[in-house]
């Protein structure tokens, strides 16, 4: 039965991505195709050259081909596993994101994890307080930094840390001016803290408010007044049936808060120019590098669809009460 | 059976009540219209006393205030609330520091329904409660004993609460209160949607509690099932109480009956006279001077217009009406 269920579960989001990676192909492709880029010049930059060379050029980047068969041409290549050259990188883009990717998901991953927790003690402590002065602060601190944004907050990072007091560096990965080989993991890291806290303090925010909405919903229920009436209290209280019933419903929304954290990682690494995926994104963009800029979008919508999957399973295979609901009808 | 309900009744009236609920009121803040604040009572002057050894049943009708009266005796009334007088457990008073330290232990509250429990905790965590690591096996084992005898298999203890039935969430609460080896129970409307048996089944859990020398309050709007097993009725109108009658002054056509409100109810029931009296209780934010029964009253003087009615006790109850003797 289970076994079932849980084969009928992912049968059905493979076949949900796959119409998700076709429709977001077609449609990033369309709009690349709508907009006035020309491989040539990208490709070339600002020299200048020769019409006879500029034609060779575009007859060898296909420039007059057809637009579906360009896009034949593309999903194929895609399909084989190539994604093509990335323009102003010189390499194969699977190359580029590969790099990339494994440094943005270190700054990501500690920054989700750590605005997670942090967000969710807060939302807790608010929730356990509320109305005192402790919870009004921390809804304060909350909604200015939803009101605050990224690119901004980080401007301010940099502006307060790197340059007076001096305690990170200004920006990149590494640091300048050393050899691949003698950069150490402490300077990788010293250049990650100010990126990672940038980016998870706007994550803590709305992790936090759910946590401490929700805290506050469960403290007034019925079962809560029960565990009362029978001498539970205090933090005891919180623990056995406050955090239980708040947990699974916040890590979900910690889930389903992938995108917006790729959307924030693209900000604050432009800021920071920190080399991850983020950065080559907007590179790719303002250059008009078309097959990183297609690639990358495939790859955060896998990343982002992840996201929701886990949190998708969490609500529907470690909720008790849905796992019955499901199994019943 | 009746025989022997009457010698334990006779045998706890010589002790004192263990607890005593003295003239309180509740009421809540309310902020109407703006900023405006006003203060809705529901409940007023309202005295009790149960005794151990004896099923005192509180009835009346839904919706006017009941639950609150129990919330007010274990303490877990919402912020808002407002309590004024005073109550007694054990000859001691009963202050909110009181309550809070002996609820659960020697006061356990039966509650009504299935959301009183924790959706996301098993059964058996549930019964057991907070407890430290070195009683937890011993109270384990309790658990597993109080399960078997209301007829719950080991399956349940690790079930989640939307797993159960009706009428098993029932007796998992009850099994709550037993466990507690609390010494006043006070059960919130724990029959409703109970068919013959399992409503006969869950009284006889609570004629068993007070059998073995707990007070049990079962507060109720089934004056049906307060008959068949309490001792003494506490009859609940409008957040008071007009009347506590013994069991037995419900007979005949209820000439032993002190207030006219319990004669009517006596009477409206099919087995009875069948005839309900018209009018309805007053709201809540009805301001009313003198006998809340006063509107629907067929006995009444201009004496019951002004100021609540005293509590008289006469022939061995307790009523609240200018006119009996």
């Amino acid at each position: 039965m289970k076994q079932r269920k849980l084969g009928y579960f992912i049968g059905k989001k493979i076949l949900k991505l796959l119409c998700l990676l076709i429709v977001v192909c077609i449609a990033s492709f369309w709009i690349v195709e709508q907009s006035p880029i020309d491989p040539v010049r990208a490709y070339i930059g600002e020299m200048s050259i020769q019409p006879e060379q500029k034609a060779k050029l575009e007859e060898y980047w296909g420039v007059n081909t057809p637009s579906h068969e360009k896009f034949m041409n593309w999903a194929g290549n895609i399909l084989k596993g190539d994604f093509g050259i990335s323009l102003i990188y010189r390499m194969p883009v699977t190359d580029v994101m590969k790099e990339r990717f494994t440094a943005s998901i270190i700054l990501m991953a500690s920054s989700w994890l750590m605005s997670g927790i942090l967000g969710f003690i807060l939302g807790i402590i608010a929730g356990m307080k509320n109305g005192t002065l402790v919870d009004k602060v921390i809804k304060t601190y909350c909604y200015i930094l939803i009101a605050a944004p990224t690119f901004w907050l980080a401007l301010i990072m940099l502006l307060v840390f790197s340059v007076y007091l001096g305690w990170f560096p200004i920006g990149l990965g590494i640091p300048i001016g050393t050899v691949a080989d003698d950069v150490t993991f402490l300077d990788r890291i010293h250049h990650l803290i100010l990126p990672t806290i940038t980016l998870s303090l706007l994550g803590v925010a709305s992790i936090a408010m759910f946590t401490r909405e929700k805290l506050i919903e469960v403290m007034s229920s019925d079962y809560i007044l029960f565990a009362k009436a029978r001498g539970e209290r205090g933090l005891g209280l919180i623990m056995r049936h406050g955090i239980r019933n708040v947990a699974l419903p916040a890590i979900t929304l910690q889930f389903l808060g992938f995108s917006e954290l790729f959307g924030g990682a693209v900000l604050v690494e432009q800021v920071f120019s920190y080399p991850g995926i983020g950065q080559a994104a907007v590179a790719a963009g303002l250059r008009s590098d078309v097959p990183l800029l297609l690639g990358i979008v495939i790859v955060s919508t896998i990343f982002v669809f992840f996201g929701n999957l886990v949190a998708d399973i969490i609500y529907e295979f470690i909720d008790p009460r849905i796992k019955q609901q499901e199994m019943t009808t | 059976m009746e025989d022997i309900d009457r010698i334990t009744t006779k045998k706890a009236r010589n002790n004192e009540a263990l607890l005593k609920v003295k003239d309180i009121s509740l009421s809540f803040i309310q902020y109407t219209s703006g900023l405006r604040q006003t203060e809705l009572k529901v409940i007023s002057n309202l005295n009790l006393e149960a005794y151990s050894g004896e099923i005192l049943a509180v009835v009346g009708s839904s919706g006017s205030g009941k639950s609150l009266l129990a919330h007010a005796i274990l303490g877990i009334l919402p912020s808002n609330a407002r309590l004024y007088g005073s109550m007694e457990y054990n000859g001691q008073p009963l202050t909110q520091e009181k309550k809070e330290e002996i609820r659960g232990k020697e006061i356990a509250l039966i509650p009504q329904s299935t959301n009183y429990l924790d959706p996301l905790m098993r059964i058996s965590n549930q019964v057991i409660g907070n407890v430290n690591e070195k009683n937890k096996e011993s109270i384990k084992k309790l658990q597993r004993y109080v399960f078997q005898k209301y007829n719950l298999k080991p399956e349940v203890d690790r079930m989640f609460p939307h797993e159960l039935s009706g009428g098993m969430i029932r007796r998992v609460l009850v099994s709550t209160a037993v466990i507690s080896s609390a010494r006043l129970v006070i059960a919130d409307e724990p029959t409703p949607g109970l068919d013959e048996k399992n409503l006969k089944e869950t009284l006889s859990y609570f004629k068993d509690m007070a059998n073995k020398g707990c007070a049990v309050i079962l507060i109720t709007h089934d004056i049906d099932a307060a008959l068949k097993i309490s001792d003494r009725i506490a009859i609940f109108y409008a957040g008071t109480i007009l009347e506590e009658a013994n069991i037995e002054d419900f007979a005949n056509d209820g000439e032993n009956l002190r207030h006219p409100y319990t004669r009517a109810l006596w009477n409206a029931l099919p087995q009875n006279k069948f005839k309900a009296i018209k009018g309805h209780q007053p709201m809540q934010d009805e301001i009313i001077e003198g006998c809340f029964f006063y509107e629907r009253c067929s006995i009444k003087n201009e004496l019951c217009s002004k100021g609540i009615p005293e509590l008289k006790t006469i022939n061995g109850g307790l009523v609240r009406c200018n006119n009996v003797s």
